[in-house]
């Protein structure tokens, strides 16, 4: 009988406090925007009960044309079949663009080579340059690695440097970014890319089209390799509400703390 | 002649019934009942069990069965034999997504083998040593320090493998990249062994003195005894030792995915294991999380899936065939 009652009141308070957070939110979108998402989700959990989806950019731009989500985390804009659909069925997508993601291309930090094109890197990923003498390296053969093809970095750097070109298939695979960083530190002949916020002094970042990854070429756009991350809402959100509230969180010192915690760079070329 | 509990005094052997024996009709159909009710709680509790195993398989099938039989027979005849001839694996692509697992089941294959290699010569060597020769005080300590082998997390060996043995293969073993089928290999042989040595010591150790004894009293040295007398009398159960290792490596899924490389190629002189491989359970791990549900890809990694239980199942159908065998013979003698 004790028992029984101290589970009902236990079950009584679980609820209420439930209760108390009002206001709900779902978001769903990107698996790259998904730690952004989360964090910013984390930050506001005494105003609102947030629930962060990470099915990615296509499924999130579904969800918030069929109304199931209220934002849509997206790292990308949305293609022109999804604007369209949207309109049609009267929802106006606006675009929030909270962080800018950049990709680094690094190699050991003993190989001598500093700057490649994008042309090269390509060549390289597609498996028809085997040998780091064909780019002014030491004659030892390239160990190719990328991340696997379900994150968001492999996205950004299929989009941007392969353009849609298959990889080829002496790639290897590593599925998430300290075991690329880890890979690369002990590998002599590695390449391979990591978000910005995993350079250190381990691994060597390389000049891409001779502009050098750094949070500000990456926010300014000059780097070849970076891409906006979007929050996409439909119209934009009332002034004061909790969605405003979320789309604007970037913008806080908090906000900009959080972006660049989880490796991305912050919109403001500060 | 009937006891009467009225008088427990009068017979010292029916105090100790403590309800009469003979017993009314309510009484032995309440009992019935509580024996039936009971076998069936106990039964549906057990039967939980065997249900998961076939949801299981219901699910896996259920879900690959949209890639094997879409259109019509010739449609599903040629992707299927694409499916498992051709190396090209590209599901992402958004034209034409080639699904050619070649490759990746090849992959599977050449771990599993590799490790067995160096996995069965000291797996059943050890077992040997344990039943035959070790000092009882020995193999009472070596037995549980290679059970505990087995509890190792595979994730903790996974980290090894690509931070420790991966920079040693480069820089001392001069590879040019760590991670690959060696790795791999090294690692799952050093998973498997716990469970080779388990049930190969058992299979030794249940051979039974007679045997051993009949073949010394026939004159036979201790090694003459131990390689022609024993592992013979229990080949079947060292058989099911290694298929049971066998399902191990092959079902492993965190270590091949941190320690092979996983690029998805055969490789190309077919003996050169320093080359980077991918498997059938890192190719589901790596792409099963990010795949939208009901496209293609969803199906064919399920596909998958099936092909690897359909491997688990015949070895694991082979072994209970050998260790069934193996008591059969064990017995008669």
């Amino acid at each position: 009988m004790k028992t029984i009652k101290i589970v009902a009141l236990l079950a009584v308070v679980l609820t209420a406090t439930h209760a108390l957070a009002a206001e709900q939110l779902q978001i769903d979108g990107s698996t790259t925007v998904g730690p952004i998402g989360d964090a910013f989700a984390e930050a506001f959990k005494d105003k609102a009960s947030i629930t962060v989806s990470k099915t990615g950019s296509g499924d999130g731009a579904a969800a918030l044309l069929e109304g199931r989500c209220d934002i849509a985390m997206m790292s990308r804009f949305m293609k022109d079949a999804e604007f369209k659909a949207a309109v049609e069925k009267g929802i106006m997508p606006v675009a929030h663009a909270i962080a800018m993601d950049g990709v680094c291309t690094v190699v050991h930090p003993s190989n001598p080579v500093s700057a490649l094109t994008s042309e090269q890197i390509r060549d390289i990923y597609m498996c028809k340059i085997t040998n780091w003498k064909e780019v002014g390296g030491a004659d030892m053969p390239i160990v190719v690695i990328s991340r696997d093809t379900s994150s968001g970095t492999y996205e950004t750097f299929e989009g941007l440097v392969m353009n849609k070109e298959k990889m080829g298939d002496c790639v290897e695979y590593v599925n998430s970014n300290p075991q690329m960083h880890a890979r690369v530190k002990s590998t002599i002949g590695a390449i391979g890319y990591v978000g910005l916020g995993f350079l250190d002094r381990n691994v060597k970042a390389l000049k891409v089209n001779d502009v050098i990854p750094t949070r500000s070429t990456i926010a300014k756009g000059i780097y070849p390799v970076s891409r906006p991350l979007f929050l996409f809402t439909n119209g934009y959100p009332k002034l004061g509400s909790m969605i405003f509230q979320f789309c604007t969180f970037h913008l806080t010192e908090e906000g900009q703390e959080i972006i660049e915690d989880k490796g991305f760079v912050a919109v403001t070329a500060y | 002649m009937s006891k009467n509990t009225s008088k427990p005094s009068s017979n010292p052997a029916a105090a100790q019934f403590s309800r009469p024996l003979r017993l009314s009709v309510s009484q032995d159909l309440r009992g019935l009942l509580a024996k039936n009710i009971g076998h069936g709680i106990l039964f549906s509790i057990t039967f939980v069990s065997v249900l998961a195993v076939m949801a299981i398989f219901y699910f896996v099938v259920q879900e690959s069965v949209p890639f094997i039989f879409k259109g019509g027979f010739r449609d599903s005849l040629s992707r299927v034999t694409e499916f498992l001839t051709s190396t090209a694996w590209y599901p992402q692509k958004e034209e034409n997504p080639e699904y050619g697992a070649l490759a990746i089941i090849v992959g599977s294959l050449y771990v599993t083998f590799c490790s067995l290699i160096i996995a069965v010569p000291i797996g059943v060597l050890a077992a040997v040593f344990l039943s035959d020769i070790a000092p009882f005080s020995v193999r009472q300590y070596c037995k549980p320090i290679i059970e505990i082998l087995a509890a190792i997390p595979s994730v903790a060996y996974g980290v090894f493998a690509v931070m420790v043995v991966a920079p040693w293969m480069q820089k001392t073993l001069g590879f040019s990249t760590g991670t690959n089928a060696i790795n791999a290999s090294l690692i799952l042989s050093v998973m498997a062994l716990p469970t080779i040595i388990s049930v190969a010591e058992d299979a030794l150790s249940a051979i039974g003195r007679e045997i051993r004894e009949a073949s010394y009293g026939l004159g036979a040295t201790r090694a003459e005894t131990m390689i022609k007398v024993v592992i013979p009398a229990a080949h079947s159960g060292i058989i099911a030792a290694v298929i049971l290792g066998m399902m191990r490596a092959i079902g492993e899924t965190m270590v091949v995915w941190m320690a092979s490389g996983n690029s998805s190629r055969i490789p190309s002189p077919w003996w050169d294991l320093s080359q980077s491989v991918r498997t059938m359970t890192a190719t589901i791990a790596g792409e099963l999380g990010e795949v939208p549900k009901d496209t293609d890809h969803y199906y064919v990694l399920f596909a998958i899936g099936l092909l690897l239980l359909i491997f688990t199942f015949g070895l694991n159908m082979t072994s209970e065939f050998f260790m069934t065998r193996f008591k059969k013979k064990s017995r008669g003698l």
